[in-house]
């Protein structure tokens, strides 16, 4: 075997079955990708004593016969999941030598099933971004390139450490969290797989919080079958997080590559919108028509709240956020400026510890809470919450499946092109994402194309609530029926 | 609600009523916080009581503890309210430092608990209706120590995430004497039901004072909140000093701001905490990592067909069951412990023995000694036995009233765990009934005093003196009867 980093993590976990390599082997084989590819700055920490002693165990058990589902498979995760004895910092500076004393219940399902960790994944601060460009500890660069192009691109996000560790095989799989697209945009622009599962699908318990209400942990991978074994894992009722559902988890695998014949698909006529760019359009199109070849039936279907969904998302967020982030006081632990009293210490403290956008979404949740302010923000926003709900609701009462739409307006763009001036044009690349997070449902992003400039292009599908295996079904097809999309070069490991 | 004129304040420039409504703050009787597995114990070392929950750490979550809820549940049929079988929890959101997660959970919108009613004895003769408004679950905050360093402030986080109850009255006293009588009869409840110890120096019942004056039957006056009054009589002061305050200021020509206030019991008034303007917004929303509370009735039901008996329900009982005058049920029933000790020893060894006495023997000597030792009644190291014990050997003959507390005081002092009859028989303390001994200790009297038998039969009233001399001569065991008999006959009067 050449290149073990070039497995997919299904042939990899059949290749240490199969005793052909070993877990230590794939350890070290990653972990030298992951030094050789620093340029990228997907890594906040590199964990890889940590990968090569757990490796060692993995290798154990496989020799005893006594292998777990994710026995000796590499894995990033994001910087957001408390891990233990592991510095996690949000990709913030207020928590920039926070280390936990626990760990989260995502990450504790993924060690349980013999996955290793390779280090902590960066993202934007807080999980609050689109392009990764707000990570205390720099951007992430994309593997991606414009062909014939040095400008660096973004890998989206908040989930960017994660999507472009993925596209650069660094790691079989990472961690991702999802609270408005920042599992499935990042997906989208770096040629992998990303699912945000139904809300309660994962535990919270351990996850930086930033919006507890749209939060949702899910996978990132290469393809839709390692997104769907990774899936089977992460997911499970937990005591601690009241929000998480106690339900059976299926083996997400087995749905891969089985039949779609007959599955309604919904398109929404709603996110066809003004100005789209003719290939995002054109992408859609195709996905239609994989799908129909492969014997789903297609309707158009009409989710008429769709356009308030980008700023009803833009004030129940940051309101959940405004409250969750103020535990990071300087008082207990993180970062502590002092000041003259307390009042001062808190000033300090958080303007230091926060970055711009952070201090931005906590400034517009503490508006729109505030006294005098709350109905016509908040309340109406809960209210427009309720109507997207409802507008799932009906569709799929009507015998729809699933929906097919775009996962993001555009391809990636270079590092500092957006947002800049107006944060809302940053805000805009989640238009497609967030009606799912309102919703809670499940959506996944799978490459279906590339842009006019070379990058890679996603579709999105939306299932009903902890349907994820629909998902998967149709995801594959996609992943089958549309042109091989090879990832980038490794141009930055010379 | 009429106007009480024996309730209203003299001013110079005419009466004014006084209106006050209650927020108590009553701490859960739970092994574990609200919303944590951390002990929810009084005490122990500075934040040896603390979850990663309750430090608010990076992606902790709380989850209900149920028998917080349960215990909220039971508080609100006690106080014959409505239960809400959906209800939801907010955040409060202020920065503290003994606050971690910068936000309480509370609930804002839709507590637990509707409206109720409780019924308050302001004296024997006068009963009064205070209506609740409401009863919700919240966490308790940590605790800062200003006092340990120059130059820091410590936090202790063991009371952080405490469950509490806040139990809202409607604004239905009229006076200091019956908002003392409201939080002593609340305390009361929430003891019977055991949601709360009710122990006001350790800060497990607290009271926010709303205090607003007016004149008789004019439109309600502006109110000020006192914050954290932490002892019934407090809060008496607290009312009177408030009152006062705002009469002088409004027959100035002033008018009230509405604010918040702390009492000082050591100079007796109030002063201002902060005003309308400096207020916190604290930004209420419904806590998005908690869903809705759902409980159903049959649930409900369960846990009112549990409850204890309750003080009115008891008192009732004692009046019906004993024959008790409604004061004397009502003093032993303000604690249910004092109850209990009452029935105990009316039950004792099944015998029959007068109610009423064993009363009277609880709420009069023994009761003085306990108070006298700083405890309550049950706390003493008297047991109900001894008290029926003492009330059977009066009844029976076989002491006087006046041996028995000799009696008790043995019990008392010298022989905690006597039983009282071995007692009296040990020691000789039994009634002499015996006639011959009686008339010899009588004849012995007359003899020794010609004189006064010339001025008994002059003037009868001398046979007291008579009585005492031969009771005295007898060491006060002499049937007090007998005697008098003797002498009469013997006197001639």
């Amino acid at each position: 075997m050449t290149d073990l980093t070039e497995l997919s993590l299904a042939a990899a976990r059949e290749a240490l079955a199969k005793r052909q390599v070993s877990a230590v082997e794939l350890a070290k084989a990653h972990i030298a990708a992951m030094e050789a590819a620093r340029v990228l700055n997907c890594f906040i920490s590199e964990t890889p004593d940590q990968a090569l002693a757990a490796a060692a165990d993995c290798d154990a058990r496989i020799a005893r016969g006594d292998a777990r589902p994710l026995e000796g498979i590499p894995l990033g995760i994001k910087d957001l999941y408390c891990t233990k004895g592991v510095r996690t910092t949000a990709a913030s500076h207020i928590l920039e030598n926070f280390v936990p004393t626990y760990e989260s219940t995502v990450t504790a399902n993924l060690w349980r099933d013999g996955a290793v960790m390779l280090g902590k994944l960066n993202l934007d601060e807080f999980a609050m971004g689109s392009s990764n460009e707000t990570s205390y500890f720099g951007p992430v660069i994309s593997p991606w390139r414009r062909p014939g192009s040095n400008v660096k691109i973004v890998p989206g996000g908040s989930s960017g450490g994660s999507a472009a560790a993925v596209a650069a095989r660094l790691c079989y799989g990472a961690t991702g969290t999802d609270t408005g697209g920042s599992i499935r945009q990042p997906a989208a622009f770096t040629g992998t797989v990303g699912i945000k599962p139904t809300y309660g699908r994962c535990s919270r318990w351990g996850i930086v919080a930033f919006a507890s209400s749209l939060d949702q942990a899910g996978p990132i991978a290469r393809n839709v079958r390692d997104a769907a074994i990774l899936l089977r894992s992460m997911a499970g009722h937990d005591a601690k997080d009241t929000t998480s559902v106690d339900l059976p988890v299926p083996d997400y695998a087995a749905a891969v590559g089985t039949s779609i014949q007959g599955k309604v698909i919904g398109i929404p006529k709603e996110y066809r919108l003004d100005g789209m760019p003719a290939e995002i359009d054109r992408l859609w199109s195709e996905g239609v028509s994989w799908l129909k070849a492969a014997g789903a039936k297609i309707v158009e279907i009409s989710l008429p709240h769709t356009r308030y969904a980008l700023p009803a998302y833009y004030i129940v967020a940051p309101a959940e956020a405004s409250s969750n982030l103020a535990r990071y006081d300087g008082v207990r632990y993180g970062l502590r400026v002092p000041g003259k009293d307390v009042v001062e210490l808190y000033e300090k403290t958080r303007a230091a510890g926060f970055g711009r956008e952070v201090r931005r979404r906590i400034m517009i949740g503490t508006y729109v809470l505030s006294a005098g302010y709350y109905d016509a923000y908040y309340v109406r926003a809960q209210k427009i919450r309720t109507l997207i709900k409802r507008d799932f609701e009906t569709v799929f009462a009507e015998g729809v499946d699933a929906i097919l739409a775009p996962a993001t307006p555009s391809a990636a763009f270079g590092l500092g092109e957006k947002g800049s001036a107006d944060p809302v044009e940053m805000y805009l690349n989640d238009v497609f994402t967030v009606t799912v997070n309102m919703a809670g449902l499940p959506g996944i992003a799978v490459p279906a194309g590339t842009s006019a400039e070379g990058l890679p292009l996603a579709l999105q599908l939306i299932g009903r609530a902890f349907e994820e295996e629909t998902l998967f079904a149709l995801a594959s097809v996609i992943e089958e029926s549309a042109p091989k999309i090879a990832l980038p070069p490794k141009w930055w490991d010379r | 609600m009429n106007t009480n004129p024996s309730k209203l304040i003299k001013g110079a420039t005419g009466d004014w009523e006084v209106v006050i409504g209650m927020e108590v703050h009553a701490q859960i009787i739970s092994k574990a916080k609200l919303f944590s597995g951390a002990s929810a114990e009084f005490g122990g070392e500075p934040n040896s009581h603390v979850s990663l929950v309750d430090a608010a750490m990076p992606g902790m979550l709380p989850v209900i503890n149920a028998e917080c809820v349960a215990q909220a549940v039971r508080s609100g049929l006690g106080l014959k309210a409505r239960i809400n079988l959906r209800s939801h929890f907010d955040r409060k959101n202020y920065f503290y430092p003994d606050l971690p997660q910068g936000y309480q959970i509370s609930q804002y919108k839709n507590p637990i608990v509707g409206e109720g009613i409780v019924l308050v004895d302001v004296s024997p003769t006068e009963r009064i209706e205070v209506g609740i408004e409401r009863l919700h679950i919240e966490q308790d905050a940590g605790k800062s120590l200003h006092d340990q360093s120059a130059t820091d402030s410590f936090v202790d986080l063991n009371r952080a995430g405490v469950g509490l109850m806040e139990i809202v009255s409607k604004p239905d006293m009229r006076s200091s004497e019956e908002a003392k009588a409201y939080v002593a009869k609340l305390r009361t409840i929430l003891r019977y039901l055991g949601t709360c110890d009710g122990n006001m120096e350790q800060g497990s019942l607290r009271a926010d004072v709303n205090v607003s004056v007016r004149r008789p039957g004019g439109p309600l006056g502006t109110r000020c909140e006192i914050k954290n009054v932490n002892s019934i009589r407090f809060i008496g002061q607290a009312i009177e000093a408030e009152a006062r305050r705002q009469i002088a200021i409004l027959e100035d020509g002033g008018s009230i701001e509405q604010e918040t206030r702390l009492f000082d019991p050591n100079r007796g008034e109030t002063r201002s905490m902060r005003s309308k303007e400096e207020a916190h917004d604290y930004r209420y929303f419904p806590d998005p990592d908690l869903l809705p509370l759902e409980l159903d009735q049959a649930y409900v039901d369960e846990l009112a067909a549990a409850l204890p008996e309750l003080p009115d329900a008891k008192k009732a009982r004692f009046i019906a069951q004993y024959g008790l005058p409604a004061y004397d049920a009502g003093v032993l029933v303000a604690d249910k412990e004092t109850a209990d000790y009452f029935e105990a020893a009316i039950a004792h060894e099944s015998k029959s023995r007068d109610p009423k006495a064993v009363a009277n023997w609880i709420m009069g000597d023994v009761a003085a000694y306990a108070n006298s030792v700083g405890l309550s009644i049950p706390q003493t190291h008297l047991e109900p036995a001894q008290i029926a014990g003492i009330v059977d050997l009066i009844a029976e003959g076989t002491i006087s009233g006046k041996i028995a507390k000799d009696l008790l005081l043995i019990l008392i002092e010298e022989e905690k765990a006597g039983d009282p009859r071995v007692i009296v028989e040990a020691r000789g303390m039994k009634q002499v009934t015996d006639l011959g001994a009686i008339e010899a200790a009588v004849d012995a009297i007359i003899a020794a005093n010609p004189d006064k038998v010339a001025q008994a039969r002059a003037k009868p009233s001398m046979l007291g003196w008579f009585v005492g001399q031969v009771m005295k001569g007898t060491g006060g065991k002499a049937n007090p009867q007998a005697v008098n008999e003797l002498l009469k006959a013997k006197l001639g009067i």
